[in-house]
């Protein structure tokens, strides 16, 4: 998935751990989300879901599975 | 009665405490400020309430430290307790997970509607009566920083009362989807062009840029700031009004003796010289209100608008992958920064790191490599008549180890990296009466902490002086001090001092005209050898005694090694 692109989660792989801090705070499966950021050197991964933004460090963000939909124009 | 505010990271419930107890609490766009529990007082119609703000959480099921105290506190409520949940009105879909999970402790609540300005001008749109009706509780709309419907809340209090709504528990997102379904209407959700441009600090490259960018026009602004409150400002008072009523007081005493000593200190050419002569009332009132009050108020007056416009945590984003080299993750460069205003809020948001290990790296790395701005400014004031070379060599060092360090720190501490999870908040145009409450805070918090330890720091350079047990202490340290760090004798008085306070220490060095290569390299060991003892209390409390332990031998070392290795590289090279 790249920048600019929006998808649905469908799954988080990891830990029960890994799962629940970000269920908590809103990166559930069948949550709408858009990739604001690439990370070529293994930063984190911005995301927007809604209004809101959340940074997730590269390993945690490559566990959350996203189908891909289309690309957003802008 | 207790009133317990709970809610997510970041809605407001700092500010909405201050609202209801008019108590000043810090509150900040980052995670981590109410680790420590703020209680105040608040009357509620003709009794009072003991309010408790609570640390930000997300869950019951704790993920973190801060999480471990809410549940805790929670766990142990009293029969007449009331929780008001704090939630946020543009984000309810992710506030109302700890709101179902509060719903089954049955314990008397109150919704509170928090930034519900910031949700209307999104154009969320919320039904506060279904939304009374979906939980079974009373729900107040508020904006908490300008304190409207604040009063509501506190009236609606007496009406707190248990949810009797089940929940499916295990399927509590799905709960809450349907309830934010049937209360909540968005009428525009486009993308402001602002938003868009927010975005720019995201991202890896034109983020970097921004953040260099941001950091050179604050340091800058600092150093204007600092220097220029300095120079035509607190100097001509020192100078025009202070050293003519210290001159009276001075034949007064007589000229001399102990007392003249104690308070005026030596006289300079007949005049006082306010970083030379070292008595109570002239250096000692000259070092925390005129050399670093100035640059202390300027740097927190960058920080706090940084804070409240709510860059910080893009810095934490940009700042992430780096961090990553000393073992960190983004949100490590808050305790960095705080430190550099003073090390015991940096050493106090340590604690905003989630496990023991990043805990003891961010707090080792910042009390080793982090001057304060105490230091830092008398830094300045000793080698700035050097020149800028001068003060590059000494912060070059500090930044230098401070990055070798962490490397080093990040290859033997033992366990797995913890990784950055961050709500970015979008950009505030900050509050200007939060922000002057804040800065107003901070400085008296500065000064109540300064004043008492820079006077018993100069009545004991007095004491010292007096007993002789400054040569005794520098026969002592004669290996180390003069031998291998290549100082006078008489430094040995500072390291001792410096346990008190830095930047009295530093101060004593500045009657001893050292050379340039002595200069950076008494700068630099005062930096780093040992924290002062406010600091050392906070991270005895964070870290225990062992891992106090294990850091101040880490800074034992390293101050032997960096100080040594100066001193022979700066003599090598001519100085």
């Amino acid at each position: 998935m790249r920048a600019g692109e929006q998808g649905t989660v469908f799954e988080i792989r990891g830990g029960i751990s890994v799962k629940r801090r970000l269920e908590a705070i809103g990166v559930r499966p069948g949550v709408t989300i858009e990739k604001l950021t690439d990370s070529p050197f293994g930063g984190p991964v911005v995301i927007r879901i809604g209004h809101m933004r959340l940074a997730i460090g590269y390993g945690m963000a490559s566990k959350v599975m996203v189908a891909a939909e289309k690309a957003v124009a802008s | 009665m207790r009133i317990f505010l709970v809610g997510n990271p970041n809605v407001g419930k700092s500010v909405l405490f201050r609202r209801l107890t008019g108590m000043y609490a810090i509150a900040s766009n980052y995670p981590g400020t109410s680790v420590e529990l703020t209680t105040g007082r608040l009357r509620v119609g003709k009794g009072l309430a003991e309010v408790t703000d609570l640390p930000g959480t997300y869950s019951l099921e704790p993920t973190s430290e801060a999480e471990k105290v809410t549940a805790k506190m929670l766990n142990g409520l009293g029969s007449d307790d009331i929780v008001v949940n704090v939630l946020d009105s543009t984000n309810l879909e992710r506030s109302l997970g700890l709101t179902l999970e509060l719903v089954k402790l049955r314990r008397p609540m109150v919704i509170a509607l928090n930034l519900w300005d910031e949700a209307a001008h999104t154009g969320v749109k919320i039904d506060v009566k279904l939304l009374e009706e979906a939980l079974g509780l009373p729900c107040v709309p508020l904006v908490a920083l300008t304190g409207e419907g604040v009063k509501a809340l506190v009236d609606s209090l007496p009406h707190a009362r248990a949810s009797e709504r089940e929940f499916d528990f295990a399927g509590r997102w799905d709960e809450v989807g349907r309830i934010v379904k049937r209360v909540q209407v968005i009428t525009h959700s486009h993308h402001t062009l602002l938003e868009r441009l927010g975005d720019a600090s995201l991202r890896p490259f034109t983020g970097s840029v921004i953040a260099l960018g941001v950091l050179g026009m604050s340091f800058e602004a600092i150093r204007l700031i600092g220097e220029g409150l300095i120079r035509w400002i607190l100097e001509p008072l020192f100078k025009g009004i202070w050293s003519p009523l210290m001159l009276r007081v001075s034949d007064l005493l007589g000229g001399n003796g102990f007392l003249h000593s104690l308070l005026i200190g030596d006289l300079v050419d007949g005049g006082i010289d306010y970083r030379q002569s070292f008595g109570l009332l002239t250096t000692g009132l000259f070092v925390p209100f005129a050399a670093v009050l100035p640059y202390v108020f300027a740097f927190y007056l960058v920080l706090s608008l940084l804070e409240d416009c709510g860059y910080l945590p893009r810095l934490a984003v940009i700042a992430d992958r780096f961090m990553h080299t000393v073992g960190l993750h983004g949100t490590a460069i808050v305790p960095m920064l705080l430190g550099l205003g003073c090390n015991v809020p940096g050493a106090l948001a340590g604690r905003i790191m989630e496990s023991p290990r990043e805990r003891f790296i961010a707090m080792t790395l910042m009390a080793t490599a982090v001057p304060c701005m105490a230091q830092v400014a008398m830094i300045i004031a000793l080698a700035g008549p050097y020149g800028a070379s001068a003060l590059a060599l000494i912060f070059g060092t500090l930044a230098a180890l401070w990055f070798v360090l962490g490397m080093i720190l990040k290859r033997t501490m033992n366990g797995e990296g913890m990784e950055l999870l961050l709500d970015v908040p979008p950009y505030r145009v900050p509050f200007l009466r939060g922000l002057a409450q804040k800065l107003w805070m901070r400085l008296v918090s500065f000064l109540m902490e300064a004043i008492p330890f820079v006077l018993v720091g100069v009545l004991l350079v007095n004491l010292f002086y007096y007993l002789k047990v400054i040569d005794a202490v520098g026969r002592v340290t004669f290996p180390v001090i003069v031998s291998l760090l290549g100082l006078p004798p008489e430094s040995a008085g500072a390291l001792v001092v410096g346990f008190l306070r830095k930047d009295v220490a530093v101060g004593m060095l500045i009657p001893l005209h050292l050379s340039f290569r002595q200069t950076i390299v008494a700068s630099v060991v005062l930096a780093i050898y040992f924290p002062c003892v406010a600091t050392f209390a906070v991270i005895v409390k964070e870290l225990g005694i062992l891992g106090t332990s294990k850091a101040t031998a880490i800074m034992v070392a390293t101050v032997l090694t960096v100080g040594g290795s100066l001193n022979l590289i700066l003599r090598l090279a001519g100085y």
